[in-house]
C-alpha cells in the first residue's frame, strides 16, 4: 500500500539543476535513510514528494498511484518543528488529522505522554525545548492519516546527548506501528544507527550514488555503535560520500 | 492547568512593569503642568489666549453637565464608525488576499485613495448625504478601513513560508490554510491597525461634527472657538484625547485575549 518509487526524477531551479535522474523505492514498513550534504536538495526531494512542486522529467509513484504534483499523499516534518505559536502542543499535533477528519485528541494524548511531553499537553511551542519541539512534531507526522512518513533532518539542531536520545525514542516509537520512513539526515552514523537501508547523494546536481543495505537486526541498542562492525560501516559510507571530492 | 495559571501572573506582570516606568513621563506631564500653570500667573497671560491648566480644569468640572451629550453623542458616533470601518477593512483585506489576481488590480488603488485627504470629500458627502449620521460614518469608516486592511494583507502575506509549505504537504486546502494559518498568524498585523483605527475613528468622528451637526465634541470645540472659550476648546481637546487613549487600551486588552502563545515570547525580544 505505501510502497514509494521514485523513478528518474530530475528539477531544476532556473538555470540551477537540484536533482539529476534521482531514483530509489521505499518499501513497506521500511526505514530509508538520505544522506547527502546540505545543499545538495534534499529538501527539495520532499517538496517534490510533497506535491509542493512537480518534477521536470520523472515519477512519484505511492502505492502504485502517480502522484506528482498531488499533496497530501504524505506526512511530513519539516527541517523546522514548523509548530503553530498560536496553538498548544495537543492542539499542534492533531493537525494533521484535523485536516482531513474530526481529530482524535484521546489518542494525541496518549501519545504525548509516549512522547515524555504529558505535561506539556496544554503548553505552548515557545514553553518547549528543541527536543521537545520536534518530539512533537513527529507526533504529529505521527497521527496524520497517510501511513508513509517523512523527516527532513528532524534532529539536526540538536546536541548529541539530546540527539542519540531522541534517535531512541524515534526507533521505539517506530518499531511499534512500522509505517514506512524515508528519512533525511547529512549525519553518517544517525543513518547507519536508524536504516534499513542507507541511499547516498551526490551534490550539484544530486542523484543517487551508492545504496547500502544496513545488516544490524532490530530493535537496536544503544551499545551498536561503538562495535567493530558498526564502524566498518561508517569508514565505508564516509568513503563513498568523501571519495569524488 | 500551568497556561491558564501563567495568564493572570504575566498580566500583573504588565502592571507592575507600567507602574515602575510609567512615573517618569507622568512626572514630566506634572512638571510641565507645573511650568504652564505658573507662567500664566507670572506673565497674566489672558485667558483667551492660553487660559490655565486650573482654569481649565475648572471650567471642565463646573459645566460637566454642558457638555455630557456632546461627549456620549461623539463616542457612539466614533465607536460605530470604527466597527463599521474595521469590518469593511478586514473583509476586503481577506477577499483581496484569497483573490491574487483581484489584489494585483486594486492594492495600487487602495493606497491611492488614502493619498485623498478625507476632509475635502466631506463637503461632497455632505451635499449628498445631508447632516446626518450616514455621512459621519461614512467619512469615519473611510480612515478606519485603510490601517487595517492594509496590516492585513500585509500580516497574510508574512506567513512564514515553512509553516505555509507543511499545511500544504500535508494536503491542505486553500481556505484551511487562510483559516489556521494565516488568519491566526496576521492577528498581531492585525492588531497593530486596529490600533491606529481606533485614534483615526475618534479623530474622524470630531472632523465629521466640524463640518455640521448638532451635537459631539466636534460641535462643542466649534462654539467655543466663535465665542472665544479657549478654555473649553482645551476641555475638549482633553476629552478628544483620553478617548483616543480610551480606545487603544481597551484594543490592547482584546489583543492579549485573542493572541495566544506569544505574548511572552515578544516580550522577551
Ligand atoms: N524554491 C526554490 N527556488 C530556487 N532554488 C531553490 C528552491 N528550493 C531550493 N533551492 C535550491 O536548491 C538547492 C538545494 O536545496 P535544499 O533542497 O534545501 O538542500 P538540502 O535540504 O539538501 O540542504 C539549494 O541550492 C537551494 O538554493
Ligand atoms: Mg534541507
Amino acid at each position: 500500500m505505501s510502497e514509494l518509487k521514485v523513478s528518474e526524477v530530475s528539477k531544476s531551479f532556473g538555470e540551477k539543476k537540484v536533482l539529476q535522474s534521482v531514483s530509489f523505492s521505499v518499501k513497506e514498513g521500511e526505514f530509508v535513510s538520505l544522506l547527502g550534504p546540505s545543499g545538495s536538495g534534499k529538501s527539495t526531494l520532499f517538496h517534490l514528494i510533497g506535491g509542493l512542486f512537480t518534477p521536470d522529467e520523472g515519477d512519484l509513484c505511492l502505492g502504485g498511484e502517480n502522484i506528482n504534483g498531488k499533496r497530501g499523499r504524505i506526512s511530513y516534518t519539516p527541517q523546522n518543528p514548523s509548530l503553530f505559536p498560536w496553538r498548544t502542543v495537543l492542539d499542534n499535533v492533531v493537525l494533521g488529522e484535523e485536516l482531513h477528519a474530526k481529530p482524535n485528541k484521546e489518542r494525541a494524548r496518549t501519545m504525548l505522554e509516549r512522547a515524555g511531553l504529558a505535561e506539556y499537553v496544554n503548553a505552548y511551542p515557545h514553553q518547549l525545548s528543541g527536543g521537545m519541539r520536534q518530539r512533537a512534531a513527529f507526533v504529529r507526522s505521527l497521527l496524520s492519516p497517510q501511513p508513509f512518513i517523512c523527516l527532513d533532518e528532524p534532529f539536526s539542531a540538536l546536541d548529541e546527548f539530546t540527539r542519540l536520545d531522541m534517535q531512541k525514542w524515534l526507533l521505539s516509537i517506530w518499531e511499534e506501528n512500522r509505517k514506512s520512513v524515508l528519512f533525511v539526515t547529512h549525519n553518517i552514523e544517525e543513518a547507519i544507527f536508524l536504516s534499513d537501508r542507507v541511499l547516498v547523494l551526490s551534490s550539484n546536481p544530486a542523484t543517487v550514488k551508492q545504496e547500502f543495505t544496513i545488516p544490524f537486526e532490530r530493535p537496536r541498542r544503544e551499545e551498536l555503535v561503538l562495535t567493530e562492525e558498526f564502524l566498518k560501516w561508517k569508514k565505508q559510507i564516509y568513503h563513498e560520500l568523501r571519495g569524488e571530492e | 492547568m500551568e497556561v491558564e495559571g501563567t495568564a493572570p501572573g504575566s498580566t500583573l506582570m504588565i502592571m507592575k512593569k507600567i507602574v515602575k516606568q510609567g512615573w517618569r513621563p507622568v512626572l514630566v506631564v506634572v512638571l510641565l503642568l507645573i511650568l504652564w500653570e505658573s507662567s500664566s500667573r507670572l506673565f497674566a497671560i489672558p485667558a483667551w489666549l492660553l487660559p490655565s491648566p486650573l482654569t481649565i480644569m475648572e471650567e471642565g468640572l463646573s459645566s460637566w453637565s454642558n457638555y455630557a451629550h456632546h461627549l456620549v453623542s461623539t463616542t457612539k458616533l466614533s465607536i460605530l464608525g470604527f466597527v463599521i470601518g474595521t469590518s469593511i477593512g478586514l473583509l476586503i483585506a481577506i477577499l483581496l488576499h484569497l483573490m491574487p489576481r483581484v489584489r494585483q488590480a486594486f492594492y495600487p488603488l487602495l493606497i491611492l485613495s488614502q493619498n485623498i485627504p478625507i476632509i475635502v470629500l466631506a463637503p461632497l458627502l455632505i451635499i449628498w448625504f445631508g447632516f446626518g449620521v450616514l455621512p459621519k460614518l461614512f467619512i469615519i469608516t473611510l480612515v478606519c478601513f485603510f490601517p487595517v486592511a492594509v496590516a492585513a494583507l500585509d500580516g497574510f502575506r508574512q506567513t512564514n513560508a515553512e509553516m505555509k509549505h507543511y499545511m500544504y504537504m500535508a494536503g491542505a486546502s486553500k481556505w484551511q490554510v487562510f483559516s489556521k494559518l494565516e488568519f491566526p498568524h496576521a492577528l498581531p498585523a492585525v492588531f497593530s491597525g486596529l490600533k491606529i483605527s481606533a485614534t483615526y475613528s475618534v479623530m474622524g468622528a470630531v472632523i465629521s461634527e466640524w463640518l455640521g451637526a448638532n451635537q459631539g465634541i466636534g460641535v462643542y470645540m466649534t462654539l467655543a472657538q466663535s465665542s472665544f472659550r479657549t478654555d473649553r476648546v482645551f476641555v475638549a481637546i482633553f476629552f478628544i484625547m483620553l478617548l483616543c487613549l480610551l480606545f487603544f487600551s481597551l484594543i490592547i486588552v482584546l489583543e492579549k485575549f485573542c493572541i495566544k502563545g506569544r505574548a511572552e515570547q515578544e516580550a522577551k525580544s
